[in-house]
């Protein structure tokens, strides 16, 4: 009973941490054109909890379909695949990309070409028979692996110019966020988590490993791939939202497990929504305000996630 | 009733499963042996539909498994097999309680949580119901899992090799434990053994199987016999007879 109140008490925890580091981002510093700046960060904010809410369901869920805490969603060529879209439509177009494509066909582009993907990623192992998730994830890895290769080969090929608009999509970043793609990906996230938290008693099965989960009356080939479906398009909001970011669903997630000693899983995607939208917004406040926009968040949540990860071994001894 | 008829399991060349047919009589338990490869976790795991097999049909109930609803069956068989590695933040109540996610889910109702009390109180788990299960002992995690298959509450049971890793005493319990499933409440009980003794002692049917076919399937005294054994394992057995049970001695 006593464990019962300390998550309930750290889900409070957590969701006043979000609020304070939002206000903080949202209200430090505003200067005399408030309205313009609020506006601004507004978008940001919202930015960011949708990258969140991706990161967090779609890591959560794959590390339980796994049964793995060291594996996200990317190992399975989602980010490659952005990659080397965002380097084709580049070599095809050089400098006249942006005139060509704009930033939401860019955007649909990236979505339906990684949810496309994944579907037949997903159609082609299931329709074997071979109703293997370890074998769709090593299918994955190869894929994802190809797909680096060949856009490192075209980036080769590309003018060192134009490599820079390439480039630019290499790192996640919540700068450059052009705001009539926030509210399709929020209403796309919003259903999506809504469909996936309906289903997170099933997660709960699931982390006890296949056996058990048909044991217990799952249609486990069925669950899986309703799951998968739902990380992918998660998955793909977000990256073609931001960028790459689910190097940040690694630290997170054991952060989350770390503090919220818990196996329900609607507890514990909700937590992790949360802890995931405060490293943002902390890293994103002192990549803005205190390094003056000079390194990417990415470098910030990374070197945060190392110390915390030294931390952790030293501490536990076993992961 | 459980029955299998003419199931056919291959990995690539090899043949595991060569048309085993066979009826499993209710509320008793029956004992699955042979040697390693022979093919009954193999057969467990079939009639569990956790492997889907290349030819043949499960019955249970006269109905073919594949008609029922995955949450029906689930209703009415349950299958416990070894490496239930779960490095899960769970609490021994927490897991037993997933006994009752074929019923409601995990709203859990008045019933549910009688028949939970019930299974732990059947294993003897009271004292370390609230204890973390990757803090317990190899023992103390298979009675936990036990307590789950009991909460279940399934007329078929079906158990693969439950006592590796358990030492005498645990061995004993559980198998005794196995024997109350049956007679008290009626269950079916199918076993994988591996120790011949265990199947003496407390089975009422023995299955052989070698080379993936059915050799032998009758009553326990039919089958602990020198002559059938030695056919089995290709060992010589040495059988006494002591308190009534027969004990085979093949060291």
């Amino acid at each position: 009973m006593e464990k019962k109140i300390n998550i309930r008490r750290n889900l409070w925890i957590a969701l006043l941490l979000m609020m304070a580091s939002g206000a903080l981002f949202l209200f430090y510093n505003l200067g005399s054109s408030w309205e313009f700046a609020l506006r601004l960060r507004g978008f940001k904010v919202v930015a960011i909890l949708v990258v969140a809410g991706c990161v967090a369901f779609s890591s959560v869920a794959f590390q339980t379909l796994t049964n793995n805490r060291i594996l996200t969603p990317s190992i399975m060529g989602f980010e490659s695949l952005y990659l080397l879209i965002q380097t084709v439509i580049v070599y095809l177009y050089s400098d006249q990309t942006y005139r060509v494509l704009s930033s939401i066909d860019n955007f649909l582009v990236s979505v339906a070409g990684m949810i496309g993907f994944s579907f037949l990623l997903y159609l082609l192992i299931y329709k074997k028979g071979k109703d293997n998730l370890y074998l769709l994830l090593l299918v994955g890895i190869i894929l994802g692996t190809l797909f680096s290769s060949l856009s490192s080969f075209m980036q080769l090929l590309i003018d060192p110019n134009d490599f820079f608009i390439v480039q630019g999509k290499m790192f996640a970043t919540f700068n450059k966020i052009n705001n009539k793609l926030l509210w399709p990906s929020l209403v796309v996230m919003t259903a999506t988590l809504l469909i996936g938290f309906r289903m997170t008693r099933y997660l709960d099965v699931l982390a006890l490993g296949r056996d058990q989960a048909i044991n217990l009356g799952l249609d486990y080939n069925r669950v899986v791939k309703i799951f998968l479906v739902i990380i992918a398009v998660l998955v793909s909001v977000s990256t073609a939202l931001v960028g790459p970011i689910t190097f940040l669903g690694l630290l997170v997630t054991n952060l989350t497990y770390e503090l919220f000693r818990t196996h329900k899983h609607h507890l514990l995607i909700a937590a992790c929504i949360m802890v995931s939208a405060t490293a943002l917004l902390i890293g994103q406040f002192l990549m803005e305000r205190v390094f003056n926009l000079s390194i990417p968040l990415s470098a910030i949540i990374n070197m945060v996630g190392g110390f915390y990860f030294i931390y952790l071994l030293l501490r536990v001894k076993k992961l | 009733m459980i029955e299998v008829q003419e199931i056919t399991k291959q990995y690539g060349e090899k043949v595991v499963l060569d048309k085993v047919g066979l009826q499993f009589h209710k509320g008793k338990v029956t004992s699955l042996i042979g040697s390693n490869g022979a093919g009954k976790s193999t057969l467990l795991s079939v009639i569990s539909r956790l492997l889907s097999q290349d030819g043949g049909v499960v019955m249970v109930d006269e109905k073919n498994v594949t008609e029922y609803k995955n949450r029906m069956l689930a209703q009415r068989l349950s299958i416990l097999k070894q490496s239930n590695h779960v490095r899960l933040k769970l609490t021994v109540r927490e897991l037993v309680s997933f006994g009752r996610f074929p019923y409601s889910q995990d709203k859990l109702t008045k019933e549910d949580m009688m028949k939970v009390d019930r299974a732990i109180d059947f294993l003897n788990l009271r004292a370390i119901e609230h204890a973390y299960i990757d803090e317990l002992s190899g023992g103390q995690k298979q009675r936990a899992y036990m307590a789950m298959v009991v909460a279940q509450d399934t007329e078929y049971i079906l158990l693969d090799e439950p006592l590796n890793n358990l030492d005498m005493k645990h061995s004993v319990q559980t198998m005794k434990m196995m024997r109350q499933l049956a007679d008290e409440l009626g269950k079916t009980i199918i076993v994988v053994l591996h120790d011949i003794n265990f199947a003496s002692h407390y089975s009422d049917y023995i299955v052989a199987l070698k080379d993936g076919k059915v050799i032998y399937h009758d009553t326990t005294d039919n089958i602990i016999r020198e002559d059938v054994l030695k056919d089995v394992f290709g060992v010589r057995v040495k059988i006494c007879e002591f308190d009534h049970k027969r004990i085979c001695n093949y060291f």
